[in-house]
């Protein structure tokens, strides 16, 4: 089977402009959505205590939250059906510091009149531990934005290192936007998810970069549009396949993976998507927006071989010389 | 070139490693191993507390209360030393950590200061006249509450070990935290019974009753207590009975030795006895032969379980607790009593409980998704790139294996956010195919030999794979190396899954196309690779 055959190269750079229209608004809308609704912290980050209830049959959810409101320590807590409606959750800011007692014994008691059920999940976390938290997550997350640059400008050219990172904030922002929007949970394993869309939109970019790299060597113009074009065009069918077997395999994790990672794969299907998009019409126009100069980047190419070249030479003359 | 060459083998092994070392994890066989033997199953993964059940705490320690405690023995030291010496004092007395006492001879004052500076001299002195004042110095606070934290570590271990449930990890992390994990608890009971153990301060002191104003105690208020040097603790049964003890204690749970449950002589009620180390029975013997006819209580977590009249002097440091406990308490109190005491009290700062019947829904959610993820990956591949995807679903199959191998040979645990790295390695893995296969194709349509396409292919196709890989992995070690709990299991999968996707994906593909190039028929393009033949120039 084959779905990408194109004679011709499809001519992405004329449209930069229109799509770095279209990400910049997303981005904007994404970082309105930051500010004014904000991230929702889960307990990981903002502590508090998680309990999830099993019911033997029919959860009684309303008798559950009247319960709940009445009690002195669990004023406030939200109590909502999870997954199915035989199980609840009961979120809260407390968070009993006991190693005896806790949530699990207040819970047990709390409920006792309520039917048949098993606690089967009390998490919880103090607030100095969720502050701690986050600023691991931050610490990584910019850890790993300048272990990649150091790696892309070693490897290509220092515009290709801060192209791929603006590719990288932009789906960064898009994801994180999403979960604004969506008022999800972010807790740990969302952190990373977020983290893992850093790799993929890292990897989806790196790929088209190194056949961008390929070209300007092989193909014979100035015109970095034209190389682009012809770049992403090739690499268009594996950017396509790769990204829908992984949105494939992220969605069967989302459907199927149960209710406690659910969080974690919709931020992963946000990221496969926006980070193929970024990946084609984002991060290539960005390079040609830096001033990147094929001639440039060949003229340097070919010194750099000189160079090499004539060590050589030197270092065979010197060879000839001491024999 | 056809025959077999060295990538394939390296590929054969690869696989064969990853079957042969991801077995006992895949059938999680258990041998129960005696202590010290290594299990005959081999080494392998152990489930996560979110995939098996269990509890995981995050504990700090108050430590502060240590080094309040370390100054009330110092405090009792004081008073043991100084009737040793046949020195009178008055007023001793602790009060925000300070020690106070006033000697009452003056001739006695220059035998004080030798004996403070020989034998306390870790404390700080302050004298006014005839009155003194010590205090722990800055440097003994500070080991002394490292060594609480330490201590607690230690303590909960041999607990946790005492007690009996499989593989419990408890750890030091970071500066003040104790991370404790104990996983397989089947019951909310158990659990209950496992966090008393943890909590149990297991303070004991034998404590001297304060025969003189005992009659009033009924009327004395606390600050009243404490102004004497005394101190109201009930008994632990019946909690309107009050003692009134001198606060300081006449020895406390450090000496002790051993402890194990016992059945009393007359009514067959489980009892704890413990035995005393020397000091402990030498202060305790000369205690009891001084105070014949005077009450002694058993203190324990500041509850009193019993307090008999002294008869006789008690030689040999056997002493009993009796109280009312139940079979199973005595013997969580005797373990907690045998660990030792808390030299503080512990805290949970963070904690994760997981029933067991949710561990299994976990898993099994887990293990469709990725059934269903494979099974569409595998499919999709051999449609789109007919045999060109079967070779590449072999390495697919390896890359699985080979992840549980070294998982299972660093004993890691996996974890659902593990599961679900796996899962999505199975997504990216194919991808380093994806883009040889894409190579290979444009290869055999520019009107390439297959040999040269393949090899072109390869080629080609490395720099780009290499690269990619190389920059997600760089953010899967800073992952690893900054995240806790469940980002580190993930991280440690898509690590090991990068690096053996480049071993299976890159290697061991081309190693098998070289293999079989004799066998790849030209004229059946499609077939091998998913191509329409007359969509080339005619491959040679």
């Amino acid at each position: 089977m084959e779905v990408f055959k194109y004679k011709e190269n499809i001519k992405f750079m004329d449209n930069a402009k229109k799509f770095g229209i279209l990400s910049v608004s997303l981005v904007v809308i994404s970082l309105g959505l930051l500010f004014t609704k904000g991230l929702n912290y889960g307990i990981d980050f903002a502590g508090g205590t998680i309990i999830q209830v099993k019911y033997e049959g029919k959860a009684p959810i309303d008798t559950v939250r009247n319960i709940v409101s009445k009690d002195e320590k669990y004023k406030g807590a939200s109590v909502t059906s999870f997954g199915s409606d035989s199980e609840i959750v009961i979120r809260t800011k407390q968070a009993s510091k006991s190693v005896k007692g806790g949530a699990k014994v207040e819970v047990r008691d709390m409920l006792k009149d309520t039917g048949k059920f098993e606690i089967r999940r009390v998490d919880m976390v103090g607030p100095a531990v969720g502050d701690e938290l986050r600023e691991k997550g931050l610490m990584a997350m910019l850890l790993s934005i300048i272990g990649i640059i150091a790696y892309l400008s070693f490897r290509f050219e220092w515009r290709f290192a801060i192209a791929s990172v603006v590719a990288l904030i932009h789906d960064i922002t898009i994801a994180m936007g999403s979960l604004a929007l969506f008022q999800i949970d972010v807790n740990l394993p969302i952190l990373a998810a977020v983290l893992t869309i850093l790799g993929y939109s890292l990897n989806d970019t790196v790929i088209v970069f190194d056949r961008i790299r390929d070209g300007i060597r092989t193909i014979k113009t100035p015109d970095m549009d034209d190389i682009i074009n012809e770049s992403v065009t090739k690499t268009l069918s594996r950017t396509t396949l790769t990204s829908l077997t992984t949105f494939f395999v992220v969605l069967t994790l989302y459907l199927f993976g149960g209710e406690i990672i659910n969080g974690f794969s919709f931020t992963l299907l946000v990221g496969v998507v926006v980070g193929t998009y970024s990946s084609i019409f984002v991060a290539s126009p960005v390079l040609t927006w830096l001033k990147f100069s094929p001639l440039e980047f060949r003229a340097r190419e070919a010194d750099k071989l000189k160079r090499e070249k004539e060590k050589e030479k030197m270092r065979a003359m010197y060879e000839q010389g001491t024999m | 070139m056809n025959a077999l060459n060295y990538r394939v083998v390296i590929f054969a092994f690869a696989f064969l490693f990853g079957i042969v070392f991801s077995v006992p994890s895949l059938t999680q066989c258990d041998d129960k191993p005696t202590k010290g033997e290594a299990s005959s199953c081999g080494k392998k993964i152990t489930l996560g507390l979110d995939l098996q059940g269990g509890l995981h705490m995050l504990l700090s320690v108050k430590s502060e209360v240590a080094v309040s405690s370390k100054v009330k023995s110092m405090g009792t030291s004081i008073k043991y030393t100084l009737e040793k010496e046949e020195i009178i004092f008055d007023a001793l007395q602790i009060e925000d950590d300070v020690i106070t006492f006033d000697v009452l001879d003056k001739d006695d004052l220059l035998k004080v200061k030798e004996i403070l500076a020989e034998d306390f001299k870790e404390m700080t002195v302050a004298q006014n006249g005839m009155s003194f004042a010590l205090s722990l110095s800055d440097e003994l606070i500070v080991t002394t509450k490292q060594n609480a934290i330490n201590q607690a570590v230690d303590t909960i271990r041999n607990r946790l070990n005492m007690f009996g449930l499989a593989e419990p990890t408890v750890a030091k992390q970071g500066k003040d935290k104790i991370l404790v994990e104990v996983p397989g608890i089947k019951t909310e009971k158990d659990e209950n019974r496992i966090r008393k153990l943890i909590a149990k301060s297991a303070h004991l002191q034998m404590m001297a009753v304060d025969e003189a104003r005992f009659a009033r105690v009924d009327m004395m208020s606390n600050a009243e207590a404490k102004k004497y040097g005394d101190v109201i603790l009930r008994d632990v049964e019946d909690n309107r009975t009050k003692y009134l003890l001198y606060s300081i204690p006449i020895l406390d749970g450090s000496m002790l030795v051993d402890a194990k449950v016992g059945y009393g002589k007359d009514n067959n009620q489980p009892q704890i006895n413990f035995k005393l180390n020397g000091q402990g029975a030498k202060i305790f013997g000369d205690f009891t032969a001084k105070s014949v006819g005077k009450r002694m209580a058993v203190v324990l977590d500041n509850q009193v379980y019993t307090a008999p009249k002294i008869i006789q002097r008690i030689g040999g440091g056997n002493v009993q607790i009796t109280g009312a406990f139940t079979p199973q308490e005595a013997h969580d109190v005797a373990i907690a009593l045998r660990s030792g005491a808390l030299l503080a009290p512990v805290q949970v700062e963070s904690q994760r409980s997981i029933g067991p019947s949710l561990g299994e829904d976990n898993i099994n959610a887990s293990i469709i998704a990725l059934i269903i993820g494979f099974l569409s990956v595998v499919v999709f591949m051999v449609l789109y790139y007919g045999m060109t995807g079967v070779i590449s679903n072999l390495a697919l199959v390896a890359n699985l294996f080979l992840i549980l191998a070294v998982m299972s040979l660093f004993e890691a645990t996996l974890t659902l956010p593990g599961m679900a790295g796996i899962v999505l390695t199975v997504g990216m893995a194919v991808d380093a195919n994806v883009i040889i296969n894409e190579r290979i194709r444009e290869l055999l349509h520019e009107g390439n030999s297959i040999t040269k396409s393949i090899e072109q292919g390869y080629n080609n196709a490395f720099t780009a794979i290499w690269d990619a890989n190389i920059t997600t992995l760089i953010a899967a070690v800073v992952l690893f190396a900054y995240g806790t709990g469940p980002i580190k299991g993930f991280s440690l999968t898509i690590s090991i899954g990068i690096m053996a996707s480049m071993l299976t994906a890159i290697l061991g593909t081309h190693g098998i196309y070289q293999w079989i190039l004799p066998k790849i028929d030209k004229n059946r393009l499609n077939f091998w690779f998913g191509i329409k033949t007359d969509n080339t120039k005619g491959a040679k």
